[in-house]
């Protein structure tokens, strides 16, 4: 955008052999002789102020995930109880041996995966449908479109699951009143006693609290499609499906993938509503809660441990998936300007 | 032409009510279980019954035997959450401005590092801290909370920050110290004005973040010394030992939901553009 900004970059890459980690000048002493030394005076002053400015954000930032994760893995390898730290023995891989062999681990694994896509997906539509609503809302009321969306985005999930717990919960509840004329429902269902019905809430509820995120990400992919592509379909006698699916949703595409991508992982993480509705009763347990329930509860710190390194891995990996075969561009998406 | 537009008004106003329902329907449905007496509340109806509306609910847990529990972890969840944005906003201000400003090699670094931050599980994070936290005196301490928020709260701080920053016309500064300012006069009036706006958002998207925060506040509180709402909420217990605390929940619930309210309310254009902004740029 600014002028100031890309000169710079280029100038300084001209004297620079490419961009590294700031290891020092004394690598690229013998290659920015030949610049003029005021010059390179000048552009070593920006990097120092550079990282000193932004050194200490990083340092924060590795040294409250870097470490943990470091920590978290090294104590995986050791059977290790709070309650009995004499004990503590040095065991391998024994604890993973544990997890993987033991039904709950895959049965938390299949109900997290099973919110995760359910979740996403009716997001996505439900979230594209408000974002379709907030961009084309005539003026007057676009204000109190976005504030009200903005209220599931900004309360606690914690107080979301409360509310939908004592809708559906068979003593305080009147879902239960509402909606006997289903099939299904009478007044004796008692929501959170089964899986299925219990994960029905608990997803509603992460749904609800959730979408008007994705639906901003689609808002803002929305806005950087040109309005003449939509006005030309249009011309051409399109009609308002065909003008979504051949001209907005191509061209938002990068939008709707790196959205997918946020929600999925955060979705993967789903902790809060579980917790408060069922306590991982009934089938309903999450690998997130399943890492809590072994470290603090039990403190089992070597199996609470490798819980959580395996739940790092499956995000690693849900990402890793991402990036390589659906090409999403996360950084690129971002910092591309 | 009058006709399409009224239509088009009509179905308007169809829209906005749907959307206003899907948003605000819980709310308004704890809202009116806080004002349910203990024994209407097993009535089965949306509303309190007529004539047993009560304000009972929010006197026990502002003035009554539950005051002790909330009042606490109110005022640790608005002095760690404050803090702990605080802290955030400007650490990431100075992060930003060297990213968006500055040339320097790790630019890159920087920002995959505060993505993958971002996307990091809380729960791996935790056992670790809630070990370590117990050997060196972190545990259930206000610190012991702020440090890891900041784990939640930098990352996006510095991403909206950078995105805000770097649509900043910067030559401002340079014009206003040609036409005689000095380096300081030319920052304050000419940069400060601009980039403000993009700090307060950021404050507050960062804020909502560690207000929100459950994982962390029930793994490594275990007092009223630094327990925040969300985890208080979770371990509430009714006035005995036979009774739901649903009423004190669900008031406490609307009391900490205010906040968030207001703050829609009153920034929701600057919310929406520092979500979208911060999000997506193509």
């Amino acid at each position: 955008m600014t002028s100031a900004i890309p000169a710079k970059t280029t100038t300084a890459s001209s004297t620079d052999p490419g961009p590294r980690l700031d290891t020092g000048t004394s690598t690229t002493n013998g290659k920015t002789r030949k610049a003029p030394k005021q010059y390179s005076d000048r552009v070593r002053a920006e990097r120092r102020l550079g990282w000193i400015l932004a050194g200490p954000a990083f340092v924060i930032m590795l040294l409250v995930t870097l470490y943990p994760i470091l920590q978290a893995i090294f104590e995986s390898l050791f059977q290790f109880r709070l309650t009995a730290p004499g004990e503590r023995e040095f065991i391998g891989l024994g604890n993973y041996a544990v997890i993987l062999s033991d039904p709950v681990w895959w049965s938390g694994l299949w109900t997290t995966v099973l919110i995760t896509i359910i979740t996403v997906a009716v997001e996505l539509v439900l979230g594209f449908a408000l974002a379709l609503v907030m961009h084309k809302a005539l003026k007057s009321v676009r204000g109190l479109l976005r504030t009200a969306i903005l209220v599931p985005y900004g309360i606690i999930t914690v107080v979301s699951a409360f509310a939908w717990f004592y809708a559906f919960d068979i003593n305080s509840g009147y879902i239960n009143n509402w909606f006997g004329w289903l099939p299904g429902i009478d007044e004796n269902l008692n929501w959170f006693a089964q899986g299925p019905t219990a994960l029905f809430v608990i997803m509603a509820s992460e749904i609800w609290k959730t979408t008007p995120f994705i639906s901003l990400l689609l808002l803002a992919g929305l806005a950087q499609v040109p309005d003449e592509l939509s006005e030309a379909a249009k011309v051409d006698g399109a009609t308002w499906w065909e003008q979504m699916r051949k001209v907005i949703i191509p061209n938002m595409k990068a939008a709707i993938m790196v959205a997918v991508l946020f929600r999925a992982l955060d979705a993967f993480r789903i902790f809060d509503n579980v917790f408060i509705m069922t306590n991982g009763a009934y089938g309903t347990e999450v690998l997130s809660l399943l890492a809590y329930r072994q470290s603090i509860s039990r403190l089992e710190i070597g199996l609470g441990s490798a819980v959580s390194v395996l739940l790092f891995l499956c995000v690693l990996l849900i990402c890793f998936v991402a990036i390589k075969l659906f090409k999403v561009d996360l950084a690129g998406s971002q910092g591309g300007k | 032409m009058t006709n399409t537009s009224t239509r088009n008004k009509v179905l308007w106003a169809i829209v906005t009510v749907l959307v206003l329902v899907y948003a605000l329907f819980p709310v308004i449905s704890i809202l009116a279980t806080s004002f349910k007496s203990p024994s209407d509340l097993t009535s089965g109806k949306f509303l309190p019954s007529s004539g047993t509306a009560t304000t009972s609910n929010y006197e026990q847990i502002l003035v009554g035997d539950a005051q002790g529990l909330f009042l606490s972890a109110l005022r640790n969840s608005i002095g760690i959450t404050l803090i702990a944005t605080f802290i955030a906003v400007v650490l990431a201000t100075l992060c930003a401005y060297a990213i968006a400003r500055l040339d320097f090699p790790g630019k890159k670094l920087v920002l995959t590092t505060a993505l993958a931050v971002s996307i990091f599980p809380v729960i791996s994070i935790v056992t670790p801290l809630f070990n370590l936290w117990r050997t060196i005196g972190l545990y259930d301490t206000w610190l012991g909370l702020i440090i890891p928020y900041l784990s939640l709260t930098l990352p996006i701080s510095i991403w909206t920050l950078t995105a805000f920053f770097r649509q900043i016309p910067w030559e401002l500064e340079q014009a206003a110290q040609v036409d005689g300012a000095t380096t300081w006069q030319a920052f304050r009036k000419a940069i400060v004005p601009l980039a403000a706006p993009g700090v307060f958002t950021t404050a507050i998207i960062a804020f909502f973040i560690a207000w929100n925060d459950f994982v962390y506040g029930i793994s490594l509180t275990s007092t009223e010394a630094a327990r925040p709402v969300p985890a208080a909420l979770a371990f509430f217990t009714g006035a005995s030992q036979f009774e739901a605390p649903t009423g004190a929940i669900s008031a406490a619930a609307i009391i900490v939901t205010i906040p968030i309210v207001l703050l829609v309310l009153l920034f929701q254009r600057q919310i929406v553009s520092g979500l979208t902004s911060g999000a997506v740029k193509g």
